[in-house]
């Protein structure tokens, strides 16, 4: 009896030191949040900006750029996985993991080998586990993400992309923040750039000046175009990261409250029985020292 | 006085937008001046160069703008930056110390820190 009360004792505590852990993530997690969409928001006017700068370009430009223009062999396709550093965020990563693995089943059906470029330490760990190769991996920015890191993936895939030897598409996979319940993991093609072209210019356009020539300038923007998709894609990464592990740790939070209440009943019964087999055994031998002094 | 919108937006955030009656940049192709009503352009913006504006209120907004295009639309101007730092948040005695650094980029950021600054380099 009493060896079963100090184990309960032992896991209440236990639980209760777990607790404190998934209650500080959740707190972290719920500060940090607003913060993070607020950069999502942040960043949305210079990535309108310069696709409006893009579209400009493209009405009269030739559209020959390298990065515009599909393959007509894809080999060898990139795939960009964005993954986060911790974990304690619930189903975030194994769920864009799980979508990587599915983009790169689909690549080898049509013929191309993927290479792997990972962004977060749990996606190296994944990979690293298995024995798979990675191509490039970047680490330490997962849940406050810096355009520096955009940009060094960006070119280092851009530079892949522009090589001979180098991989013909770039694909990203992320989680989309689609709201505070709602993040899912989505696969996007960055390069080539897909061009939608319009149907009908809608009035009648001014005619832009190029400082360089057009070409040359396409040449310059459309790389700072994917570090854009990239940071939007990270930021997004970084919101959905935080948002789930807020779900996760206040779901881990609140099962901790009921293990507790559980465990403190079956405690409080076990001490009770403990204390009610110690009066009997006191009353009975009291009782039976009666009986033995009476029978004399 | 004819004024035009102005905007400058670094990738994580908006730096300053509002009325202007000029603004002053340098291209590639060299330095440029631009008041409203402006033929629409598009141009890439020459690293370690300030960006500055005069504003209707007659103050200037100077920037340091690194990796910068500018964009002049019949809407107005808008200068797209990969960073930018306004004037008054630049650290002056961190960019003078750039200026040594070994790294070129690392060299002409601080050469625009501090132009758009005002100091000379």
């Amino acid at each position: 009896m009493a060896a079963e009360l100090r184990v309960l004792r032992q896991k209440i505590r236990a639980v209760q030191s777990t607790q404190k852990i998934t209650r500080a993530y959740e707190l972290i997690a719920t500060s940090r949040l607003p913060k993070a969409q607020q950069r999502m928001a942040a960043s949305r006017p210079y990535a309108e900006e310069i696709t409006r700068a893009l579209t400009e370009l493209a009405t009269v430009s030739t559209l020959d750029h390298p990065l515009l223009v599909a393959r007509p062999e894809p080999k060898r396709a990139a795939v960009l996985v964005v993954t986060s550093d911790k974990g304690m965020c619930g189903a975030y990563n194994s769920s864009v993991l799980k979508r990587a693995e599915e983009l790169q089943s689909l690549l080898r059906e049509q013929g191309k080998t993927p290479v792997l470029y990972v962004i977060g330490r749990k996606g190296m760990t994944y990979y690293s586990f298995r024995n798979r190769e990675l191509a490039g991996s970047w680490f330490g920015v997962s849940d406050q993400p810096d355009y520096a890191t955009a940009a060094e993936a960006g070119s280092a895939l851009v530079e892949s992309f522009m090589s001979e030897e180098g991989v013909d598409e770039v694909h990203v996979v992320y989680t989309e923040f689609k709201s505070m319940l709602t993040q899912s993991p989505v696969a996007k093609q960055v390069a080539p750039l897909e061009v939608e072209y319009e149907e009908e210019p809608t009035a009648a356009r001014t005619s832009y000046e190029f400082e360089p020539e057009a070409e040359q300038l396409l040449g310059a923007l459309l790389p700072k175009y994917i570090n854009t998709r990239l940071f939007s894609a990270l930021l997004e990464a970084a919101a959905s990261e935080l948002a789930s592990r807020q779900r996760a740790m206040k779901a881990a939070t609140d099962n901790a409250n009921d293990l507790l209440r559980d465990y403190s009943r079956q405690a409080n019964a076990a001490r009770q029985a403990q204390i009610t087999q110690e009066i009997s055994e006191i009353v009975g031998g009291a009782n039976a020292l009666a009986a033995a002094g009476s029978d004399e | 006085m004819a004024e035009m919108s102005v905007e400058l937006v670094a990738v994580e955030r908006r730096l300053w937008s509002g009325q202007a009656t000029m603004v002053l940049a340098r291209t590639i192709e060299g330095e440029i001046g631009i008041l409203p009503r402006h033929i629409p352009l598009l141009g890439q913006l020459v690293d370690g160069h300030a960006v500055e504006i005069r504003t209707t209120d007659g103050e200037t907004v100077r920037a340091a703008v690194h990796g910068g295009f500018i964009s002049i639309s019949e809407r107005g101007v808008s200068i797209l930056a990969e960073s930018a730092e306004l004037a008054d948040e630049i650290d002056v005695d961190a960019a003078r110390a750039g200026l040594d650094s070994d790294d070129e980029s690392e060299r002409t950021r601080a050469a625009g820190q501090l132009r758009a600054a005002g100091q000379t380099v």
